[in-house]
């Protein structure tokens, strides 16, 4: 009877978060549905909003996106590569650098967007604009690039955490082997780890820009722009960027009503591109998973 | 020729915090000669075989005493580079270990790690490794496979290859014919007696029977301890140390 209840209790539970996640898609599939259009997804906002498309938004997102991936792939790819494959086991600093890597996680992405303006921009812009342009404002002021960087950083640890797990799924018999063959470490890490390591490499890298393309607290303070006639063309630009664009306009709008089918096509279409991002990412690993299973 | 291929172990102790793996053990083999070694199971073999041929600097903390010298050079020694050690002695696993890429890539991959990625020079070398091991005629059409969709003895016999590609001038082979059907152990074998001619052999096995098939010499290691090393049929016929004896006839756990 007790056992009867608890499967049914559970399975309330599954289908309670079922059902919500089918209440927000399908509100906002249908709200959003309405108002999208190829002239929606190219053009600029116009009358304050009210009216046009978002294409500067689109722009900017993956102007942004494009510039965390730079940063945050070989920076993460080779600290994994460091912890896994060339630091001695368990030592103070791995471990040391593994806690630095788990706390990264849990910081709330709003300190890292305050850390980004103070770090970033007052102190690194500040100070490249004193030292290379006689204290010309240039660099020291919310930009693109500083928002690309502070979202690498709040993306660092889905990178190096997916590097190292992938690292981990690898054989130790495949590392003794190459190396019995005659290879330096170098050799076994370009020959044999990262051959095997790249599915998991490229899925870290789609689960950290699917997360990056979402976030806003991390680039409010750093370079996302409310309004910009123009598109982003140089690293210190500020952008517009869609979930900031959703955030202006559900709060920011003069006329919050006129807006609102807007506001639905547009959080469409940021969750489509986080979504096709995360199919992505589950593609690729199964079929690196598949090749590799083949080839073992 | 300068070179005879000659390996000396001489009083090589190796511990593991306090716990000694292998006691002042001394052996030697030179080409024209296969040693085999057995033992139960915890004896230190596989050590033995790591050590020699550098790979033991991979687990840690193990403090290793004593020398090994290949034809009169220290290979422990601070100057000897474990890279051009490890091309010199190969060795193959108790396990076959393909890697996950062509049976071609497989063979060329010691090569290619030393500069020789050239087909017209890798395919002769190949042909032979692969003859050398009795898999040329299984494999010659599908060198271009994953190694994974060899038998288990093909990929024994692939490593083997593998191995051949570098020509060594010391074989070690742990156990290779533990898990292997009698037909490929046979292979093996017979690969082994033609081998020993090009190099000196090292064959650690389980199978006392087969020491007895291929080994000219052969040597008892029993709990670290070098308990006896003599000419196979002197082990087999007339060993010194009752403890050989009673491990060669079977009598011993």
């Amino acid at each position: 009877m007790i056992g009867k209840l608890f499967v049914a209790l559970t399975g309330l539970c599954c289908l309670t978060i079922v059902a919500l996640v089918a209440a927000i898609l399908g509100d906002i599939a249908y709200f959003g549905w309405e108002r999208l259009s190829l002239q929606f997804l190219m053009t600029s906002p116009e009358q304050g909003m009210a009216e046009g498309g978002i294409f500067p938004a689109i722009f900017g997102t993956f102007f942004l996106v494009l510039l965390m991936t730079i940063a945050v792939i070989p920076l993460g790819v080779m600290t994994a590569i460091y912890l896994h494959e060339y630091a001695p086991r368990n030592s103070f600093l791995v471990r040391w650098i593994r806690l630095a890597i788990e706390n990264l996680a849990g910081v709330p992405a709003i300190v890292f967007g305050l850390f980004g303006l103070g770090f970033f921009i007052e102190f690194v812009g500040r100070g490249m604009d004193r030292v290379f342009l006689n204290g010309q404002l240039t660099f020291g002021q919310p930009a693109i690039i500083w928002a690309a960087l502070t979202l690498a950083l709040l993306t660092l640890p889905t990178v190096v955490v997916a590097t190292e797990e992938a690292l981990r799924a690898i054989p130790a018999s495949h590392r003794e082997v190459a190396y019995s063959l005659g290879a330096t470490r170098l050799q076994m890490v370009r020959w044999v780890v990262l051959p095997q390591a790249i599915g998991g490499i490229l899925t870290g890298g789609i689960l950290a820009i699917s997360r990056g393309a979402g976030e806003v607290a991390p680039i409010l303070f750093t370079g996302a722009a409310y309004f910009l006639p123009y598109l982003p063309k140089k690293l210190n630009d500020q952008f517009m960027e869609l979930g900031y664009h959703i955030y202006v306009l559900a709060t920011q709008s003069p006329d919050v009503e006129k807006t609102k089918p807007i506001l639905y096509s547009t959080v469409f279409v940021l969750l489509a591109l986080t979504f096709a991002l995360n199919f992505t990412a589950i593609w690729v690993r199964s079929r690196f998973r598949r090749k590799l299973r083949m080839a073992k | 020729m300068k070179e005879h291929n000659r390996l000396q172990i001489d009083r090589l102790d190796i511990r593991a915090g306090k716990q000694d793996i292998l006691r002042s053990v001394s052996l030697e083999v030179s080409r024209g000669e296969i040693l085999g070694i057995i033992g139960p199971a915890g004896s230190g073999k596989t050590t033995l075989l790591r050590a020699l041929n550098r790979l033991l600097d991979l687990d840690e903390g193990l403090v290793v005493s004593g020398d090994i010298r290949l034809n009169g050079l220290s290979i422990l020694d601070k100057g000897a580079d474990e890279v051009d050690v490890r091309r010199k002695i190969g060795l193959v696993f108790s396990v076959p270990t393909p890697l996950p890429m062509s049976i071609f890539d497989n063979l060329a991959f010691g090569p290619r790690l030393n500069g020789a990625t050239k087909i017209a020079e890798l395919r002769p070398r190949m042909e032979a490794s692969l003859k050398s091991a009795y898999l040329w005629d299984e494999v010659k059409d599908r060198l271009s496979e994953p190694a994974a969709n060899l038998s288990g003895g093909q990929q024994q016999r692939l490593c083997l290859a593998r191995t051949l590609m570098l020509e060594p001038e010391v074989l070690l082979l742990d156990e290779p014919c533990s898990g292997l059907d009698p037909i490929s152990t046979a292979q093996i074998e017979e690969a082994l007696k033609v081998l020993k001619n090009d190099m000196a052999i090292i064959l650690v096995t389980n199978n006392v029977m087969q020491a007895s098939r291929v080994a000219d010499k052969t040597a008892f290691l029993l709990l670290g301890e070098l308990v006896e090393s003599a000419p196979t049929q002197e082990i087999f016929t007339t060993p010194k140390d009752k403890r050989t004896e009673d491990y060669v006839t079977g009598r011993f756990g």
